[in-house]
């Protein structure tokens, strides 16, 4: 008779933890994403010289770190692969996401308010509610309302 | 499809500079009368409509946003009176009452506790960031486990 049998039903990918987003410039970023959009810091670490792991969460979801990655030559991008990838991002190349908020009109009105750049304004569409904005590298994000 | 009229989106532009004014003047001393006056409203409408959109009324947020700029402050070496002012706070009691029963901890408890997280980032940082960034990085030597 097996003696292992466990009532707790095991998963196996249970949820994301980490994503990253990269950015032309770590402090900008910084600026954007916490005092803009209103972010919680959850571990800004120096790293050396130039470097720093720099990761913020939405304020309801502080189980995920949005990790704002430079994109510098190094052992992730070679010189010439960090130039395209920079190319790349500035050029709005890049969309990481879905945001969420309870009432977009306002989340709009606030968001513009603070110096945020919307690509398409509060628009009702076949699958909900739904504005894009830029971040201050050029990466775009589509902003929903719940519901 | 073209972007949606909202009658009501002139009322929400009004409540919307008011919570920017509390977030830029929170440190002041705000007289809430005074912004629903800016607004064009009554007291009693503009505490109805701001509670509405933001789940709060003017006066709790203004709280909330002290108390979050307070933890913000108490991650640097500021001291917790000094904070508590910095904050729109006068008195030391009343800040901390206020934060024990908003954070669950007192202001000085939080300060120790950001300042134990933050020695632990600057002496092992590696334990906070996943192993596949920081090989990628170039922060640690590559793994063996493959």
């Amino acid at each position: 008779m097996c003696t292992f049998v466990s009532t707790k039903q095991i998963k196996m990918i249970t949820k994301m933890n980490h994503v990253s987003v990269f950015v032309l410039n770590q402090d900008s970023a910084f600026d954007f994403y916490v005092n803009k959009l209103g972010f919680k810091v959850h571990t800004d670490a120096p790293m050396g010289p130039g470097m720093r792991w720099l990761t913020v969460c939405p304020p309801e979801q502080p189980d995920l770190e949005i990790s704002l990655m430079s994109i510098d030559e190094g052992m992730m991008f070679k010189k010439e692969a960090a130039q395209q990838m920079r190319d790349l991002v500035s050029k709005g190349t890049f969309g990481f996401g879905v945001f969420e908020c309870d009432n977009l009109l306002v989340t709009y009105e606030e968001l513009k308010a603070r110096g945020v750049e919307f690509t398409k304004k509060p628009t009702q569409e076949f699958y909900g509610f739904e504005a894009l904005f830029k971040d201050d590298s050029g990466n775009w994000f589509s902003l929903g309302q719940k519901n | 499809m073209a972007v949606l009229l909202y009658p009501k989106i002139y009322l929400y532009r009004r409540i919307v500079y008011a919570k920017l004014f509390i977030d830029d003047n929170y440190a002041e001393k705000i007289d809430l009368d005074n912004i629903a006056d800016e607004a064009f409203f009554s007291k009693f409408h503009f505490i109805r409509l701001f509670h509405s959109i933001y789940g709060k009324t003017p006066h709790q947020y203004l709280s909330f946003v002290r108390i979050e700029k307070a933890k913000q402050f108490l991650a640097t070496d500021i001291s917790v009176a000094n904070v508590c002012y910095a904050v729109g706070f006068e008195s030391v009691t009343s800040f901390t009452g206020l934060f024990k029963r908003m954070v669950g901890q007192t202001p000085a408890v939080y300060q120790a506790t950001q300042h134990q997280r933050q020695a632990e980032i600057a002496s092992a940082p590696l334990k906070f960031i996943p192993n596949c960034f920081a090989e990628k990085k170039g922060w640690k030597p590559v793994g063996s486990f493959e």
